[in-house]
């Protein structure tokens, strides 16, 4: 059987929707986009515009219910199925949006650059327990105005999996969906074969500026998922309370649901979100926290309650380097989120309030998610009863290592992890250099680096995803992209 | 030449059904033992080892292999003597006097014959005299020792005591393993190498009889 953990009871749960409908009813939400707002009202919400407040009615809220799909999947660049987006199905990504790196040789954070994405894409090409890639830091070698465009194009560049991303303006989606049409070929495959998630985030409490409001208007339009990242702060900027939390949580989370269900019936969206509790002694942010991890989990009970795929920032940790932190808080995260079948998982490689990648840590993050997955295929009864005739198997040759019953079955029921886990005896690790945890996952980078191929884009897809990208970058001021190494 | 390929290749998949047909069609062929030992089946079992040591196979693969590689010793064994092919190397391996543990020395013992070696196992709780006299008798190269627990380890001494006073020491080599004893250990008691599990056992005895 499969291992599960639940946070909520069918009691509580349902009194946090009731508490968060009773919020967008009779308080409302602050949304600073008039079109957003008169669609709303033209779906009977109650609007202000001299305070951008809508109030909702429970018709808006069940109408949007109704109408979101209960899964759905993506695809890779080649258009082939790559990350299932149903049931209890567990999927990892990267953490995203990233603003340092944590360099390999210093342990100092500088700023990442074009070559620092170009290794990260090439390294996801091999972290096979990563089902997608995300736009995990941005460069700071371009124009900030295309950071996120750039990213994606990066992405797109040079590693074939699905991405999630997101938009820093309005005017970026222009680009970064026309990048995604130059893969897929038209408006109609793309909706057909999602390539990306984009992430809109609500700001606490319940608002939504103008920019995430029309992404996920825009998004909807053009049928590209959306995962809304409602991100309340207990203590701070929502209830101390993790109940109170998970009341706000909802309402924010279901006033996005309504603005992308009614703007495109049936478009597909996560039910996600990156709470954290809010630390009152250093006034930051724990992505690792115990408490925040809880949030992740309960609200992903919430969203399978109503019948929706979920997301979360979970399975990162606050630590400043690849230490025993950084491994314990990313460890529990990745475990709990499993065990609570979150649809996709956003945190490997993260360091520092998500605001620092390191790439030995997703190297090291690619291995927990390996083993989160096979702890969630649980166990169960494979050939095993009765058992007298192995046992008379094993007493007669001594051993069961070259059983039929062994072979047949190692693979699966155990997990092997790359050489970045030590398992060698002591003598053996001191032979093979006695390399610490960061030196193996930088070597296994590096051996993957070496063995790095392309995805496979056709050299037309190449040429216009180039063009495309040229062209925005001039209207910002840059003649010339950053070198590209091949 | 192609058929020392396929017996290697075959023996690499562990298909010991295929290596044993390939021998026989070689001895057939009139092709002599030494170079079927020595480019068909040890040319192969040296690929496992190297695939082993780098993670591409695991434990369950060699022993597939080591199955396979005694399926096409069997064949040979008889004929060895005749035309005086030696194999790489003649080990007595045992756990010491005292200690019933012989899961590694056992696994030991699969790999070093799978890798070539004439492998003598005297299995459990096995006396210094055994050890020294099986030694002398078969002219081994070579005793390997294991031990399980800090109070049988002390007993890898009394072997090597008894060597000496009997004049082997130094002409039979003396390997010594298990999870007790460490590098420091054998150089304390006189041992002439220390493995850290079998493969290591396998490559440290291979590297000594090639050298001599």
């Amino acid at each position: 059987m499969r291992p599960t953990i639940e946070f909520l009871d069918e009691r509580t749960l349902e009194r946090i929707l009731s508490e968060a409908i009773d919020i967008l009813c009779k308080i409302g939400v602050e949304i600073h986009n008039k079109p957003v707002l008169e669609m709303l009202a033209d779906h009977g919400a109650d609007i202000r515009l001299d305070n951008y407040r809508a109030t909702f009615t429970e018709d808006i809220i069940n109408k949007a219910l109704t109408l979101a799909p209960s899964s759905f999947k993506l695809y890779d660049s080649l258009g082939n199925e790559a990350v299932d987006l149903s049931e209890e199905n567990v999927n990892f990504t990267p953490g995203s949006a990233a603003i340092n790196v944590l360099d390999y040789e210093s342990d100092k954070i500088r700023k990442p650059t074009t070559a620092d994405y170009i290794r990260y894409a090439k390294l996801m090409t091999r972290l096979d327990h990563i089902a997608s890639q995300s736009t995990a830091f941005i460069p700071a070698d371009v124009e900030a105005k295309i950071s996120d465009s750039y990213r994606l194009f990066l992405s797109l560049l040079y590693c074939r999996k699905p991405v999630v991303t997101g938009a820093f303006t309005i005017e970026a989606f222009e680009i970064m969906k026309n990048l995604q049409l130059a893969v897929r070929g038209s408006e109609k495959e793309l909706k057909a074969k999602p390539l990306t998630i984009f992430s809109c985030c609500p700001t606490s409490p319940v608002k939504w500026s103008d920019v995430t409001s029309q992404n996920v208007v825009d998004c909807a339009r053009y049928g590209i998922p959306v995962e809304y990242i409602a991100m309340p702060l207990a203590g701070f900027m929502s209830p101390v309370t993790l109940i109170g939390t998970l009341v706000q949580h909802t309402a924010e989370t279901l006033s996005g649901l309504a603005i992308s269900q009614l703007t495109n019936p049936g478009t597909s969206v996560l039910y996600g979100g990156s709470p954290a509790i809010f630390d009152v002694r250093y006034e930051t942010t724990p992505m690792g926290a115990i408490e925040t991890q809880m949030l992740d989990c309960a609200y992903n009970e919430i969203g399978k309650y109503l019948d929706l795929p979920t997301q979360a920032y979970i399975g990162l940790s606050d630590a400043k380097l690849l230490d025993a932190q950084a491994g314990l808080e990313t460890g529990i995260g990745a475990t709990l989120a499993a065990l609570s079948g979150i649809n996709n998982i956003s945190g490997p490689g993260m360091l520092d309030f998500e605001s620092c990648i390191s790439l030995e840590k997703l190297v090291l993050d690619n291995q927990i998610c390996g083993m989160t997955k096979r702890l969630i295929k649980g166990m169960e009864p494979k050939e095993d009863f009765p058992m007298i005739e192995r046992m008379e198997e094993l007493l007669h040759e001594q051993h069961l290592l070259i059983s039929d019953h062994t072979m047949k079955y190692l693979n699966e029921e155990h997990f092997m992890p790359s050489q970045t886990i030590d398992r060698a005896n002591r003598a053996r690790y001191e032979e093979e250099g006695g390399l610490t945890l960061k030196q193996r996952a930088h070597k296994e980078a590096e051996e993957y680096l070496a063995e790095y191929e392309k995805p496979g884009l056709s050299e037309d897809v190449v040429k216009e995803l180039i063009r495309l990208m040229e062209e925005e970058a001039k209207k910002y001021g840059m003649d010339k992209l950053p070198d590209r190494e091949e | 030449m192609e058929i020392f390929n396929q017996i290697a290749e075959s023996l690499q998949k562990g298909d010991h059904e295929k290596v044993a047909i390939l021998t026989r069609k070689a001895l057939d062929d009139k092709i002599a033992v030494q170079q079927i030992l020595d480019d068909g089946l040890i040319a192969g079992m040296n690929v496992v080892g190297e695939d082993f040591k780098h993670h591409r196979i695991f434990l369950p693969s060699v022993l597939l292999a080591a199955r396979a590689m005694y399926a096409g010793m069997d064949l040979l064994k008889p004929l060895m003597i005749k035309e005086d092919v030696r194999t790489i190397g003649k080990v007595v391996i045992g756990t010491i006097k005292g200690d019933l543990h012989d899961i590694g020395k056992n696994l030991v013992g699969i790999m070093l014959k799978g890798a070539g070696f004439e492998v003598i196992d005297l299995g459990n709780d096995v006396p210094p005299e055994k050890f020294v006299q099986t030694a002398k008798d078969d002219n081994a190269d070579a005793i390997g020792l294991s031990a399980l627990l800090t109070t049988t380890m002390t007993g890898m001494k009394d072997v090597i005591d008894l060597m000496k006073s009997e004049d082997i020491y130094g002409k039979v080599k003396v390997i010594i393993g298990g999870a007790p004893v460490s590098r420091e250990f054998a150089e304390q008691i006189g041992a002439d190498f220390y493995a850290f599990d079998g493969m290591n056992a396998v490559e440290t005895l291979k590297a000594y009889v090639k050298d001599r």
